[in-house]
């Protein structure tokens, strides 16, 4: 399809056509942080913003969600039967989404939708009614390595448009139906403007430097990486708190609870991470991951060993380099990686 | 005395100590990947304590990772780390001979997301320590930036920046506290009646995901099984909610009454920058207050909270 574009001057207007149709949400500037919030107006767009503090999987994925309700109640006809709950969420458009987040939605879909007996839907029907537009990174962080995670900054996997910003206006890769159908009034872009955009995308992953290497990683056989040494460090300092998973992208574990109060009663569906003790602790009392090193290697492992092997070679990592700015002890994925990799 | 000339002699410490094989490990501080962060790391041999640093970017308290630990371990501690490794030898975690202390003074620790709202939406690519000030650099700009303004709050009314115990000193004590008024922290909470507290708790809290940090950041915090994470029954919910995240806090910041040092690692921890010591500081200042005890000063002092006697205050209770 061909790219459109996009003068600053008429995206309020794009703007408020978004807005009949769909919920619009966008990095905002809020009490200090960029978080994503609804859109009251144009002018509160970011347009130099690195990236959001933590990512908009909880759009998808909520860290709690009522699933199913149920009467609490033996004697009663409708008694411990399990009502599905109405699945109400408006369209909506996520707009200057970054393409690593994007792309790791594409990853999710992967597990949460893997076939007709595994077909989360949850998370479906959310993905079904949102619009992605992403806004491409001209300028990556130094905490950024997608371009090194089969990503980068102009990526365009998962999203309807992307949006290049060329300076004065911008250049709108149109990406699907569902896209095309929302820029359709907008002119078309010459050669020039797609040419300059093609070089803002090379300068962007040219200006990234120390990512990860994965190559063998890729050949070493599941055993050799998890007997590895390494992990023998790695885990030393690590707090085993819920700050890297909650802020990643592609971080997906979940708790099922039943909760009931009197005769109310809810099945609910909670975030939950490998860095806990708690996480997936048998019946019998008997944990899988006994320590710290275990539960720090399964979430390196799970990333970029057992995904690769299982979904045709895609990683568990978009490289956003979220969990290597907030992790409160400065574990930095890209040192682990290369060690495994080592 | 400078950050750098600290760095140096504790290397050369432990160094020592390990050469010498007085202590199997030394827990210090290393330069982190990305700025402001310097993170905690483990020495396991002479040569790897050229990795030890020191600076105002040490925001991790190394206490918290002693817990479980066995043999002779080295310790960098200031301030406030000595005092929670006191408050943790009265709690029987460990013994006060196995732990070889390396004291140094507290330059007070620089609150990163101050410094980044100094620098709104820029990317910081580099923060370098100069005399007073901090050397921030980024895309296009360097600026300096005294550190006085931008430490994190609790350094501001610490009142014990020497280590209280230690077996080896780095450099020499220096002024207890850089003059900020202790009591004036729970202030404001004190003028507020029980329903405005209550609103200013929720809204301190409304950012809280529960990834738990501050739990597992903090030295107190080393329950085998946290009562959150109870099954049989389950104490706390998992979700969410209010009720589920408030009690959370309020448990943990009660069990924490009569032991915290105020050492700030909760918040320094937290992803959601949440201003966890505006429950903690108002304990801290009662058990202050109405006890007459400072946690940590003295390893074999007895934490009120920890004995009965008869003419403890009683008028709170209802």
């Amino acid at each position: 399809m061909a790219d459109k574009i996009l003068a600053k001057d008429k995206l309020a207007e794009l703007l408020a056509g978004l807005k009949k149709a769909h919920d619009v949400f966008a990095p905002q500037l809020k009490q200090g942080k960029v978080t994503w919030a609804p859109v009251e107006d144009a002018k509160d767009l970011l347009w130099d913003f690195a990236n959001t503090e933590f990512s908009p999987k909880d759009f998808f994925f909520p860290q709690t969600e009522c699933m199913m309700r149920f009467v609490n109640q033996a004697g009663d006809p409708q008694g411990m039967l399990m009502q599905d709950e109405p699945r109400l969420e408006p369209p909506r458009v996520l707009l200057n989404i970054r393409p690593c987040d994007a792309k790791a939605f594409g990853v999710l879909d992967m597990i949460f939708c893997q076939d007709e007996m595994t077909d989360d839907v949850y998370w479906r029907d959310k993905r079904e009614k949102t619009v992605l537009i992403g806004l491409a990174c001209n300028d990556p962080c130094p905490t950024c390595f997608c371009a090194s995670v089969n990503c980068g900054p102009h990526h365009e996997a998962g999203l309807d448009l992307l949006l290049v910003d060329l300076g004065e206006k911008f250049l709108v890769k149109v990406l699907s139906e569902k896209g095309a159908a929302l820029v359709q009034n907008l002119p078309e872009a010459s050669s020039v403007d797609a040419a300059k955009a093609a070089e803002l995308k090379k300068a962007a992953e040219g200006s990234m430097t120390g990512g990860v290497a994965m190559d063998q990683v890729n050949k070493r056989e599941v055993m050799e990486l998890f007997d590895a040494p390494m992990w023998n460090r790695v885990f030393e300092s690590c707090l085993n708190c819920g700050t890297c998973t909650f802020c990643c992208p592609t971080c997906h574990c979940f708790d099922i609870q039943d909760e009931t109060q009197g005769e109310a009663g809810r099945r609910v569906r909670n975030w939950d991470y490998c860095m806990s003790w708690l996480f997936t602790v048998h019946g019998t009392g008997h944990n899988p991951r006994p320590g710290k090193k275990e539960r720090v290697r399964q979430r390196f492992m799970h990333k970029f060993k057992y995904i690769p092997l299982k979904r045709g070679g895609e990683i568990g990592c978009v490289g956003c380099g979220r969990c290597v700015l907030l992790c409160p002890v400065n574990i930095d994925v890209r040192e682990v990686v290369n060690q495994m990799n080592a | 005395m400078e950050p750098e000339k600290a760095a140096e002699k504790i290397r050369q410490a432990a160094k020592k100590l390990l050469e010498e094989k007085k202590v199997d490990v030394v827990v210090g501080y290393a330069k982190g990947t990305v700025p402001m962060r310097d993170r905690p790391y483990f020495a396991n041999t002479p040569e790897e304590c050229a990795n030890l640093t020191w600076s105002s970017f040490c925001c991790n308290n190394l206490a918290s990772l002693l817990i479980g630990r066995k043999g002779k371990i080295g310790i960098v501690a200031q301030g406030c780390v000595s005092r929670n490794l006191a408050g943790l030898i009265q709690e029987n975690q460990f013994k006060r001979e196995d732990l070889y202390i390396i004291g140094v003074v507290s330059p007070g620790m620089v609150d990163r997301r101050k410094v980044q709202a100094r620098f709104s939406g820029k990317v910081i690519t580099e923060v370098a320590e100069d005399g007073e000030d901090l050397v921030v650099k980024g895309r296009g700009f360097e600026e300096r930036v005294p550190k006085k303004e931008v430490k994190r709050d609790n350094c501001y009314t610490c009142m014990h920046r020497n280590p209280v115990i230690f077996d080896e000193m780095i450099g020499e004590k220096e002024t207890d506290s850089f003059g900020g008024e202790l009591d004036k922290v729970a202030a404001p909470w004190e003028k507020l009646t029980a329903d405005e507290r209550y609103r200013e708790f929720k809204d301190t809290l409304k950012d809280c995901i529960r990834c738990y940090a501050c739990r597992d950041a903090c030295p107190l915090c080393y329950c085998h099984v946290c009562f959150v994470d109870e099954t049989q029954p389950q104490w706390c919910g998992k979700t969410q909610d209010e009720a589920d995240v408030e009690t959370f806090h309020l448990l943990r910041a009660f069990h924490c009454a009569g032991r915290c040092t105020d050492c700030g690692a909760c918040e320094s921890a937290c992803p959601q920058g949440i201003k966890m010591r505006r429950l903690t500081t108002k304990i801290e200042k009662d058990i202050r207050q109405m006890y007459g005890y400072e946690p940590g000063m003295n390893p074999e002092a007895t934490p009120p909270m920890s004995v009965y006697r008869p003419n403890d205050p009683q008028d709170f209770i209802l």
